[in-house]
């Protein structure tokens, strides 16, 4: 289905605007039904497997059941993401584990420096704004 | 039981939607790797007063072609000379290319990969004794020397799950969050009501609220990646989910430009990647990184054989580079499935153990091999699941251990791009420099006009899969590309002071366009008890079937070994043109599937100058990706030039053109 969502753990955001899987996913495949509380993937078959909702569920209330149309029952790929790592655990059908984890960022979030006291004006030559000198091209065709 | 006439989703779609103007100077349509570097370098160069908004169909955190992560940038200069990097580019792209772009890319990219590290991206490094050390262990960066871990001569590993993520924060810090609309979808740019071929301004709709927005801008960027589900997939249910490329990807860049009359260029080159068979896994470290070849069907090596050699001497001088390009590969694979000889399989199995095999040979003891096994195994598996993690799913699925069996690899279904191993696009200036060629002329069969990047409409500025022949740049070049369309848009902004925008027609009258498809299905969802099946309209989603039927038949899809002919391709034109005409009749209930409406007239318009430039181009220059039965060569003597075609937004009609092809770069030896 790719990702589908677990009712006894989806809190449907404890019905805010939007949900933190409707923020993300960046094909507008989940959606909040405000009855019953709980999201759910609209449209399985546009779904990428991009684990965007997976990873970013408050609750840990979404997974993901491969594509009906290729992948055996029974394996499972999930991963539990922090600030700095994140950490996959690879279910295979017949029953074996793998676990891995892998670091995802160097600094703090909000840390990286955006530079917003940086003020360049010739707008005139080619260079970009953290760029000290551009060569141009040698070994030309004759 | 409810009857299911009723609309979809859960944000019904109403008639009279709210409709909201905009007045800014520069609109960024588009929230992916070009955008955010566009966001971020904008207000470095613009004077305080300078109005600008970004506008992203998602959220630019996880949006774009890189949401999911990557494991590898794919550009990266270094060492290298920036000569050599086009002399690559030119080649795996057979010959037809904008050198004065690429090169200007090559120039500016490793600004920004120097960028991603200090922003936290984690970069794979070499210790002293030459071993990989993952990016969060203590090394130089990249600047003070630190040495990155090349695959090929280009690329460079890194630990990128959250690669959008690190890129997209400074790029929002920047531009600040009042000046960034999220959810909105630009679908129609619009040209000026009284200054001719100049932008003035866009239409989109939001997909959380019923809203029109309607904005008017002296300059704009169109960045919204390339073209996806246009040609049937492999995979025809649920896994049609699992493209290749980033699957909300709609074409909308080319059509966009294309209906204001933007010249576009090399739209007859495609993509179709070989990968990992269904999941669509990279192939880039498994061949690169752990020397992995392919085998066929009978086990055979077949890509050093005497016949593989035969083949690519019928290719020069692109088949003589120690890489053979990208669409050969495919080539040579093909002939191997046409032939009964396949599957084709990654030989994962032999690799891996290769390495073991050294490490013993070399004399390492059994508690050491284990430990280095441990650390290869994780960087296998590192590289599905920081960039796709459903081929790691279909791994577990099928019970594959890579270092026991090998995988099935397989071209997928061709792609629209122009960022990766593809180069359609706009036809754009390249930058004001001396070493760009001067060409008399109109437009669009000039190299520059003024401003880096700006397409043949005053005003209008594209990047990353928007600019055409020039591919090869990935996540870094895209964004690098970002950065230098920012500074000419306030350059042009400065020009162009006293350009006051008007739009030709009321903001209502946009509203009513983009809501056309709701209107129909309101009208008329009561003439049937099943909602997608209705006299009166079409759905998107029946609409995208027909189009990949057609393309996939007619076009040179998988159904043909993506054989084509003169023949088949007006056959497919014919198909298209009564698919556009249906394709008014669309209906959508909720706003997601007016979302999806409009990507499917964008879709269509993109796949129509695809297979308007393959008719016009009388040889097959990229064997691999197409083929033309009437014309099966490579014909440099002719075709050794760029297809450019216009439409002219005034008459409604399309011209193709041939256009010269100008080498900057030296051309013996040509590699």
């Amino acid at each position: 289905m790719p990702s589908y969502v677990d009712p006894s753990k989806c809190d449907g955001c404890k019905g805010g605007d939007k949900t933190a899987c409707m923020y993300i996913c960046p094909n507008d495949l989940m959606v909040l039904n405000k009855e019953e509380m709980k999201a759910y993937n609209q449209e399985p078959d546009a779904c990428w497997e991009c684990y965007s909702c997976v990873k970013i569920c408050p609750q840990g209330a979404i997974a993901v059941r491969g594509y009906n149309d290729f992948v055996p029952m029974g394996g499972q790929v999930h991963p539990m993401r922090s600030s700095d790592s994140i950490m996959w655990t690879v279910k295979f059908r017949n029953g074996n584990m793998k676990r891995f984890k892998f670091p995802i960022r160097t600094t703090a979030e909000g840390a990286a420096n955006a530079y917003p006291a940086l003020k360049c004006t010739n707008l005139d030559d080619e260079l970009l704004s953290t760029e000290k000198q551009l060569p141009s091209p040698t070994m030309l065709a004759k | 039981m409810a009857l299911p006439n009723k609309p979809l989703g859960e944000l019904p779609a109403v008639a009279n939607p709210e409709v909201v103007e905009h007045d800014v100077d520069v609109l960024i349509i588009g929230g992916g790797m070009a955008a955010c570097g566009t966001a971020f370098e904008i207000k470095k160069w613009a004077p305080a007063d300078l109005k600008i908004k970004l506008v992203d169909k998602a959220s630019m955190e996880r949006s774009g072609a890189v949401a999911q992560g990557l494991s590898a940038i794919n550009t990266y200069i270094g060492d290298n000379k920036i000569e050599n990097y086009v002399k690559m580019v030119r080649n795996d792209l057979m010959g037809v290319v904008r050198e004065d772009l690429i090169y200007d890319l090559g120039r500016h990219v490793d600004d920004s990969v120097h960028l991603f590290e200090e922003w936290g991206l984690p970069i794979w490094k070499l210790d002293a004794e030459g071993n990989n050390l993952d990016g969060a262990q203590p090394a130089p960066s990249l600047p003070a020397g630190g040495k990155p871990v090349r695959t090929g001569k280009w690329q460079i590993m890194i630990n990128g799950e959250s690669y959008k993520c690190i890129v997209a924060e400074p790029a929002k810090t920047a531009l600040g969050d009042e000046n960034i609309m999220e959810r909105v979808f630009i679908v129609k740019l619009i040209l000026d009501k009284n200054k001719a071929n100049q932008i003035a301004g866009a239409v989109g709709f939001s997909t959380r609220e019923n809203k029109v927005h309607v904005f008017r801008c002296k300059t704009a960027l169109c960045a919204c990646g390339g073209a996806v589900n246009i040609f049937r997939p492999r995979s025809t249910g649920e896994g049609k989910g699992r493209a290749w490329y980033p699957v909300w990807n709609a074409g909308s860049t080319y059509t966009m430009c294309a209906q204001v009359g933007a010249t576009l260029t090399m739209m007859e080159n495609r993509f179709t990647p070989a990968r990992f068979k269904d999941g669509y896994g990279p192939v880039g470290a498994w061949f690169l990184l752990f020397k992995a070849k392919v085998q066929n069907g009978l086990g055979e090596f077949y890509a050093n054989s005497d016949a593989v050699k035969g083949e690519l001497e019928k290719f020069m001088p692109y088949g003589a580079s120690p890489v053979t390009p990208t669409c050969l590969r495919n080539h040579l694979m093909l002939n191997e499935l046409k032939a009964g000889r396949g599957p084709i399989y990654m030989a994962t199995d032999v690799a891996l153990n290769a390495f073991l095999d050294a490490k013993k040979a070399a004399g390492m003891d059994e508690k050491g091999v284990k430990k280095y096994w441990k650390h290869l195994e994780s960087e296998a598996w590192e590289d599905f699941l920081d960039m796709s993690v459903g081929q790691a799913g279909l791994w577990a699925g099928a019970n594959i251990e890579p270092e026991k069996i090998g995988s099935e690899i397989m071209p997928t279904e061709p792609y629209m791009l122009g960022s990766h191993s593809g180069c359609c696009g706009i036809w754009t200036s390249g930058p004001d420099e001396a070493w760009v060629p001067a060409v008399d002329g109109p437009r669009s069969h000039q190299y520059k006009w003024g401003y880096n990047r700006m397409t043949t409409v005053d005003g209008l500025f594209t990047a990353g899969d928007g600019v055409g022949a020039s591919g090869h740049k990935f996540s870094s070049g895209s964004h690098a590309e970002g950065r230098i369309v920012a500074k000419q848009m306030v350059k042009f902004c400065r020009d162009n002071a006293s350009f006051k925008p008007e739009l030709p027609k009321s903001a209502q009258e946009y509203a009513d366009e983009v809501y056309a498809p709701v209107r129909r299905y309101l009208e008329f969802a009561g003439a049937s008890t099943a909602s997608d099946v209705n006299p009166n309209y079409c759905k998107p989603a029946g609409i995208m079937m027909r189009l990949m039927k057609a393309t996939d038949e007619y076009g040179g899809g998988v159904a043909t070994y993506y054989m084509t002919s003169g023949k088949l391709l007006n056959i497919c034109l014919d198909l298209l043109k009564m698919l556009r005409e249906d394709a008014e009749l669309m209906a959508a209930g909720d706003l997601h599937e007016l979302m999806r409406a409009w990507e499917n007239y964008h879709r269509i318009w993109c796949v129509e100058t695809h297979i308007r430039h393959i008719e016009f181009r009388k040889e097959s220059r990229y064997p691999g990706f197409y083929y033309r039965s009437d014309y099966p060569t490579v014909d440099d003597a002719n075709w050794k030039a760029f297809v450019n075609s216009t439409f002219d937004p005034a008459t409604q009609e399309w011209k193709c053109e041939k256009v010269a092809c100008i080498n900057i770069i030296e051309t013996e030896p040509w590699v």
